[in-house]
């Protein structure tokens, strides 16, 4: 059984058929709208979201299939102490598919060894969020018309940030890419993702504090939020929310051409003045979320012989 | 110093000096009710020194632990006075509850039952990684 767990279970050929048949999705919308007709994707968030649980859903009703699912941990039997092992074998009885997002890293991994459908990981913890990734490689792909020789800034919570651990790892695998790493000392990038995708592929990065400092050179901007659920201590939190905060002031000096991602939400790392610039690219980049999680959905769904 | 000869159990043999002891704790030799023996800082060609453990007894040794422990260590088994079987013991690939996760953030900290399964990821560096959450074994 295929499920998507890590954005690196896919090979940069598959990553690249998803890419093709999102574009084809935008370009043919009326194609894909009866693909999924009689088939049910099972959503179970055992943490709260907005965007990805909504984007889900609207990706299958798109495909015109339909939803079940919970919002919430309390809504389901995991607050009666149910395992995730258990949770997965019931739903695997009701649907065709899950997307999982949970509080604990590994969670998905569990439902998928414990499921007889395809399991999709919707977030778990700090760890991965490997749609959020398909999101930004459909969003890049799209403004720059490939993946290779690009210079991609990452910026904000690098420690926390799982989707920046994801998009690492997936870019980390085309020719051609050099990082520049930018956070405060506290939440750099942790050091096994710096060492497994960076430094044992011999990929060029630099880290830096500064944000406008490195500018100049990037083609990507990938700002994230400070995450206050990860944090244990409140007062770490408060004294680091607010370390990079973009203004139109702080892209002076950048590329005409550069692309300004992030996964969203965003509290006050983006100034809403940059929302107008046609460099900014976060909305469009939730648009894409929703065209690759419906190429996800039918690659995984045929690949079980579901569809 | 002598130590008798033992005529059904397990020898085992270039057990780094000084890990003798963690290895007796893994293994959970202290529940066996038949002879143990630990000799530590025995004179040895190839290592300078090393430890030996011999149980009397031919019983089923947690092979992972061992060579998570110590790679590099040999397991012998005698049968009837008789050397029967001779393993060198190298890094397992997999750990399955021989080490356990302490990220507090992982799915292991809260499911009791799931088992904690760390994979070999740089055997270079002797690097194992939870399965689920991808945290480094101390």
């Amino acid at each position: 059984m295929r499920h998507l767990i890590n954005i690196l279970d896919f090979s940069t050929e598959e990553l690249q058929e998803l890419v093709d048949v999102a574009n084809d999705i935008i370009a043919n919308p009326g194609k894909y709208s009866e693909v999924c007709r009689g088939k049910k994707l099972a959503t179970l968030f055992f943490e709260p979201s907005t965007r990805t649980r909504l984007s889900f859903e609207a990706a299958m009703y798109e495909l015109g299939g339909n939803v079940i699912g919970f919002s919430a941990a309390q809504n389901s039997s995991a607050a009666k102490g149910e395992s995730v092992a258990d949770t997965a074998k019931t739903i695997s009885c009701y649907a065709d598919i899950i997307a999982m997002r949970h509080p604990k890293e590994g969670a998905p991994l569990v439902a998928a060894n414990a499921a007889s459908i395809p399991v999709i990981n919707a977030g778990d913890g700090g760890h991965n969020h490997p749609t959020q990734t398909l999101a930004d490689l459909l969003t890049i792909y799209r403004e720059k018309g490939r993946f290779d020789h690009l210079t991609v800034g990452l910026c904000g919570d690098l420690k926390f940030g799982r989707t920046v651990h994801s998009l690492i790892n997936a870019l980390s695998r085309y020719e051609g890419l050099k990082f520049v790493l930018i956070s405060p000392e506290e939440l750099k990038l942790p050091s096994y993702v710096k060492k497994d995708a960076l430094k044992q592929k011999g990929i060029p990065y630099e880290q830096t504090t500064d944000l406008e400092g490195a500018m100049p050179e990037l083609d990507i901007l990938y700002m994230t939020r400070v995450q206050r659920e990860r944090f244990f201590n409140e007062e770490d939190y408060l004294r680091l929310k607010d370390s990079y905060i973009l203004t139109p002031d702080k892209l002076q000096n950048a590329k005409k051409d550069l692309s300004i991602l992030h996964p969203l939400p965003r509290v006050n790392e983006i100034s809403v003045a940059i929302d107008d610039d046609p460099r900014a690219c976060y909305f469009k980049q939730v648009l894409y979320g929703k065209y690759m999680r419906m190429a996800l959905i039918m690659k995984l769904l045929k690949e079980a012989g579901r569809l | 110093m002598n130590i008798d000869s033992i005529q059904n159990g397990i020898v085992i043999d270039h057990i780094t000096a000084g890990r003798g002891m963690k290895l007796y704790e893994l293994l959970g030799l202290e529940k066996l009710d038949c002879s143990v023996a630990i000799i530590k800082n025995v004179h040895s060609l190839k290592q300078g020194k090393k430890d030996i453990i011999k149980i009397d007894a031919d019983i089923p040794v947690n092979l992972d632990v061992i060579g998570y422990v110590d790679p590099g260590v040999t397991v012998n088994v005698i049968r009837g006075g008789e050397l029967v079987e001779k393993k060198r013991i190298d890094m397992p690939e997999t750990l399955v509850n021989v080490i356990f996760c302490k990220n507090p953030r992982c799915i292991t900290s809260c499911e009791q039952e799931l088992k904690h399964i760390f994979k070999l990821t740089d055997r270079k560096n002797k690097v194992y990684r939870c399965l689920y959450c991808e945290t480094k074994a101390n």
